[in-house]
């Protein structure tokens, strides 16, 4: 107790500038970058090659690699393990209590990483929108080009990247790191300082992305192929770094909810009375922790083939681009998973509190995440139907790319057992998760059309791709988070939403959502390959509805946007513990969540799904395990 | 009222609702259903997603109708929170479930394969489009004509190693022939997409991808570049025209008067040609 | 607040760096047609590229202007003269090597009219797919003397002279690039100038 009070009592007084913080951190990160490119110049400068090219990709990355330690250190990641080799005993850092600072720099608490989270991945998702208005923008006419189409790609690039990198972590940094450790009963997560860690890496890896457009931008899209990679200006290296930052990222992240989830359960919480989404961050850290490492080694490559002259992707030199594609999809489709399994969580989740009624079939639901997680490393050369690969192997990849589509049913079933004689609330959660349900049908639907080869080699590289995706992630993921975010904020920030705004939020977004993205489907069917900046004449029309929806869909967000804003610092007004009557082991506990969550270990007495059961137990019983009661 | 009666009802609606999602999709949409029919192999794609659209329009159609009558009927009435049906779950409908839905994938992945390895003496089926490398399932009998599709930063050029390899800027192709795309890149990750043909291969440098098509109406079609290859990616894009077998051979003798100078300095043809640093791929 | 900010400089940075076409320059506005003078040199000399291999067009006041995107009339016949300041570095695709949607199907090399140019003497492109137009650039012998290495280039310094003309149709943008890999540095050529607008890529406005 004292320990915290003092600890707390000197997070209170501190002045920025004592303690490590992201200032430091960025002044970290700026010397450092200053130190690689001297050290690169000094190596590579007097290179033909390299003076021809008024580039230095070695200086990059040695800027980008000592940045990264000096960005580390400024925030105070190596002042542990430099003590450990000191020979200080290992310890546990206390969480300081109080005020906005803690936010700034590493801490131990895995609330506040949450926060972090919210707002580290909120910024980008907002700047990746903000270069989806800039893309759709050039596609209102087919021709007269608005901007130069170089910078064009670098645009299209950076929404994919910052899309699939920041947005990757959009559910699990978020409401993985604040909620895994109170659903099952634990106060932090099992590697505090790896957790702050694997947050800061992400902002980090945001900038890379953006300092990118300094350099001359990148060519290659979210997908980096060689051998356009090979050949392409500075910027391809910031998206390298970054990409393998991310990766980094992924896998820690894995580490720690993995190792979180199988040992620090709570007694009494079996495996049967997991909440389903916790269960989806299981599967989707495990996806996490075995596909970045691919991408990692396939980035690896090609940063070697563009600094050391290595020709891993270059054909004439007894390379092949084949083996990026099969690097790269290797991990890039358990990441789409990544992306939408915590959203199948988060809905399964809300929909019983809200239809008061157990979820229906809970193993089921858990083998289709369990399936999907399992078949997801088996399907990945859809991605190269038509790239060339060896004839024999598309029966291969079509069948388990359909069978795919069997565990991501269970999904649907389970949602429609679900609301089967309920008493449906039709509050804002409730209602993305609904809409989840509407938009991962049509994504799912469309990926059926794509897995199936014959129908894929007209649709393959084309916008009916493009909605297919959009719909699965967009609709998809971004809709459950924000029916987590409109679920999970009265608790986690202490404060309501205005419901007004939201169901306006909702509805706009839900409409102009699909009037944006349903007529893509038609776009790409009629022939429009992706990531162009002109099209046939003929699509004018549709294309320009489609970006005036897109706008319209901007400013959805923008309402969004001056809700949270409002209402968490300037309205302020303050929420109940459990406003949306759950069963949740969450909303059992007191609004604003103690520091230390739970004083003594609690005991899980039931599932949080048990509504309307006669003679239910209570979830969770606080304050020690003076009787484990139920197994 | 229990659960037969509002199953019964959801399942009529559902049967209805079907016939007429069905109906439409054949006569309304088939029609117009992409990529069209203006040869053999997208035919037969258009058949495979006419196939599909049938097949999933009562999927789509059954969860609306589900989803639909328990958000209208199961709702909370007035302000106090009730409690909805403590049902855990029904094995029968589960296992209904699972077992549909796998047959129906087992099923559409049956259809897949057959048109992904039947090929035929003519290779004019819905798969036989689509690049399949540089050893397909299997060759066609009939003599396909061939034509080496080169793609570069930012144009295609097109070779008849049959006509002595005389290369050429615009694809013209005989009507009622099988044709033999083999297609190579001479720098970078392209794809060629001809789209009423049904036609798409990656060009990747240092590979042959082989498609087939099977020319069915003398129409023009539409080429364009289907993988991101940089600066003008979304401009690479051209005619190609199917054309009588007498106006083919004439054409053909055209272009190689016309670009005998330049085919004095064109390497003799080959599958792959490998870029170097500077200067001529070949 | 300090997180709207920086929002808000992002935004700004992002856009500002979107919207970066190089200017167009008008090289004539009376209908029928316009005489386009360009030359291509083998190092810009200036920021931000100075290593860069680059075109330059000379606008309606006789200056040379660093800009690719050019502005001419419709239906009208282009006379174009090409001051070639580089050296060869060959043609990829040697199926380029013959002058194609130019009138009479030649060009004029140093006062020689030439049907097809040996490839591996080819410096650069002045191609416009859309319109067909193809011409082979010669370069200059690596031994010519008083070779021009820095923008803008004179005529006493060594070059080629390419003239041809061609016909404009209809109005719209048409893109405009050089099929030689003539980007020193990148490997197999492509990279860099080769592929950025304002460099050895652009646009032919056609109004």
């Amino acid at each position: 107790m004292s320990q915290v009070e003092t600890a707390s009592r000197k997070g209170q007084g501190q002045s920025l500038l004592r303690q490590p913080n992201i200032i430091y951190g960025l002044i970290g990160l700026v010397v450092g970058y200053a130190i690689g490119d001297w050290i690169g110049g000094q190596m590579a400068s007097r290179f033909d090659f390299v003076a021809a090219m008024d580039y230095n990709d070695i200086s990059v990355y040695l800027g980008y690699i000592l940045g990264t330690i000096g960005y580390i250190a400024g925030l105070g990641f190596l002042s542990y393990p430099f003590a450990r080799v000191r020979g200080v005993p290992p310890s546990q850092e206390p969480k300081t209590d109080t005020g906005w600072k803690r936010y700034l720099g590493l801490s131990v608490d895995h609330k506040v990483i949450g926060l972090q989270y919210l707002l580290g991945i909120g910024v980008f998702f907002f700047i990746g929108g903000l270069n989806a208005m800039l893309i759709r923008t050039e596609l209102l006419r087919p021709s007269a080009p608005l901007f130069s189409p170089g910078q064009y790609l670098t645009i299209v690039g950076l929404h994919g990247s910052m899309m699939v990198m920041m947005v990757s972590s959009i559910i699990l940094g978020p409401f993985g790191h604040y909620l895994v450790p109170i659903m099952i009963g634990t106060k932090r997560m099992a590697f505090p300082r790896m957790e702050s860690l694997s947050f800061w890496l992400t902002p980090l890896s945001g900038l890379v992305l953006l300092t990118t457009m300094q350099y001359g931008g990148f060519p290659t899209g979210w997908t980096g192929y060689p051998s356009l990679a090979n050949q392409a200006d500075l910027g391809m290296d910031g998206y390298i770094f970054a990409f393998a930052l991310i990766g980094m990222a992924m896998i820690l992240n894995a580490v720690n909810m993995i190792a979180t989830i199988l040992n620090h359960r709570a007694p009494g919480l079996t495996w049967n009375r997991l909440p389903i989404f916790v269960w989806s961050m299981l599967t989707t850290s495990v996806l996490m922790l075995l596909g970045p490492p691919m991408l990692l080694a396939g980035l690896l490559m090609e940063a070697l083939d563009r600094t050391a002259s290595t020709t891993f992707f270059l054909a004439p030199s007894g390379g092949s681009p084949f083996l990026f594609q099969n690097l790269f999809w290797f991990f890039g489709h358990p990441e789409v998973y990544i992306l939408a399994l915590p959203g199948f969580g988060i809905v399964l989740e809300i929909l019983p509190v809200f239809a008061r009624k157990p979820l229906w079939a809970y193993r089921l639901a858990v083998a289709g995440l369990v399936g999907v997680t399992l078949l997801s490393f088996m399907v990945w050369q859809h991605h190269l139907f038509v790239s060339g690969i060896n004839s024999d192997l598309r029966p291969f990849y079509m069948f388990t790319t359909e069978l795919i589509s069997v565990p991501t049913g269970f999904i649907f079933i389970v949602g429609m057992g679900t609301l089967w004689r309920a008493r449906i609330r039709y509050t804002v959660p409730m209602l993305f998760a609904l809409a989840f349900f509407f938009n991962f049908l049509i994504g799912g639907i469309s990926g059926v059309f794509l897995s199936d080869v014959p129908s894929d080699v007209s649709l393959h590289g084309s916008y009916f791709v493009m909605a297919h995706f959009h719909y699965t992630i967009m609709g998809g993921l971004i809709f459950a988070f924000f029916g987590g975010l409109y679920y999970w904020l009265p608790k986690m920030a202490g404060v309501t939403l205005n419901e007004t705004l939201a169901k306006i939020h909702f509805w706009t977004m839900f409409v102009f959502f699909n009037s944006t993205f349903l007529p893509l489907f038609a776009v790409g069917m009629l022939g429009m390959p992706r990531r162009v900046s002109t099209y046939a004449p003929k699509l004018e029309t549709l294309n320009e509805w489609v970006s005036i929806s897109a706008y319209l869909l901007f400013c959805s967000m923008l309402v969004f946007l001056a809700n949270f804003v409002w209402s968490l610092f300037v309205a302020r007004n303050p929420a109940e513990a459990n406003p949306w009557h759950s069963r949740g082991i969450e909303w059992q506990l007191p609004t604003p969540v103690p520091l230390e969550t739970y004083e003594q270990v609690p005991t899980i007495l039931a599932g949080p799904y048990e509504y309307g059961i006669p003679n239910a137990q209570p979830v969770i019983q606080l304050g020690g395990p003076a009787t484990i009661a139920g197994d | 009222m229990d659960d037969r009666r509002m199953l019964t009802r959801i399942g009529i609606v559902w049967a209805v609702l079907s016939v007429i999602g069905i109906l439409g999709v054949i006569f309304l949409l088939g029609p117009h259903m992409p990529p069209g029919r203006e040869s053999h192999n997208a035919s037969d794609q258009t058949q495979v997603n006419i196939l599909l659209s049938v097949i999933m329009t009562p999927i789509v159609i059954l969860v609306w109708v589900v989803f639909g009558y328990s958000m209208l009927n199961f709702r909370q009435r007035g302000e106090q929170i009730e409690d909805g049906a403590p049902i855990r779950g029904n094995s029968t409908i589960q296992v209904g479930w699972v077992s549909t839905t796998a047959t129906i994938v087992l099923f559409l992945a049956a259809i897949g394969t057959y048109e992904l390895v039947e090929i035929g003496s003519t290779a004019s089926g819905a798969g036989a489009a689509g690049g399949q490398g540089p050893t397909p399932i299997s060759v066609p009998t009939d003599h396909p004509l061939q034509v080496q599709v080169i793609a570069q930063q930012w144009q295609f050029t097109y070779r008849y190693p049959q006509y002595g390899g005389i290369e050429t800027f615009s694809l013209v192709l005989p009507v009622n022939r099988t044709v033999q795309f083999n297609v190579t890149s001479l720098d970078v990750i392209h794809s060629f997409w001809a789209y009423q043909l049904g036609v798409k291969a990656d060009a990747v440098p240092g590979a042959n991808n082989i498609a087939f098509v099977r020319t069915k109406e003398t129409k023009s079609f539409e080429i364009r570049c289907a993988e991101l290859c940089g600066l003008w990616h979304g401009y690479m894009s051209a005619r190609g025209e199917v054309v009588s077998g007498a106006k083919f051979s004439a054409w053909i003798q055209r272009q190689q008067v016309l670009n005998a100078p330049a085919m004095h300095y064109v390497p003799p043809y080959r599958k792959i040609y490998f870029p170097q640093p500077y200067g001529r791929a070949g | 607040m300090g997180l709207a900010l920086s929002v808000g400089l992002i935004a700004w940075y992002i856009v500002g760096y979107v919207w970066t076409l190089p200017p167009t320059v008008t090289i004539s506005n009376t209908p029928g047609s316009a005489n386009l003078t360009l030359q291509t040199v083998a190092s810009y000399g200036r920021p931000p590229h100075p290593d860069w291999v680059s075109y330059l067009v000379k606008n309606e006041q006789g200056q040379w202007v660093h800009s690719t995107v050019w502005q001419v009339p419709a239906n009208s016949i282009i006379h174009v003269t090409v001051l070639q300041y580089d050296g060869a570095s060959g043609l990829r695709n040697p199926f380029l090597s013959q002058p194609r949607g130019v009138i009479g199907g030649v060009m004029s090399v140093n006062g020689r009219l030439l049907h097809v140019l040996p490839d591996a003497l080819a410096s650069h492109t002045f191609t416009i797919p859309d319109l067909g137009v193809n011409v082979p650039l010669k370069g200059v012998g690596d031994n010519a003397p008083n070779q021009c290495a820095v923008t803008p280039c004179t005529l006493s310094q060594a070059h080629v002279t390419v003239k041809f003309a061609f016909r404009t149709g209809k109005r719209g943008w048409y893109r405009w690039q050089c099929f030689v890999p003539c980007a020193a540095g990148w490997i197999f050529g492509n990279g860099g100038p080769m592929q950025t607008v304002g460099w050895m890529d652009g646009y032919l406005k056609v109004v």
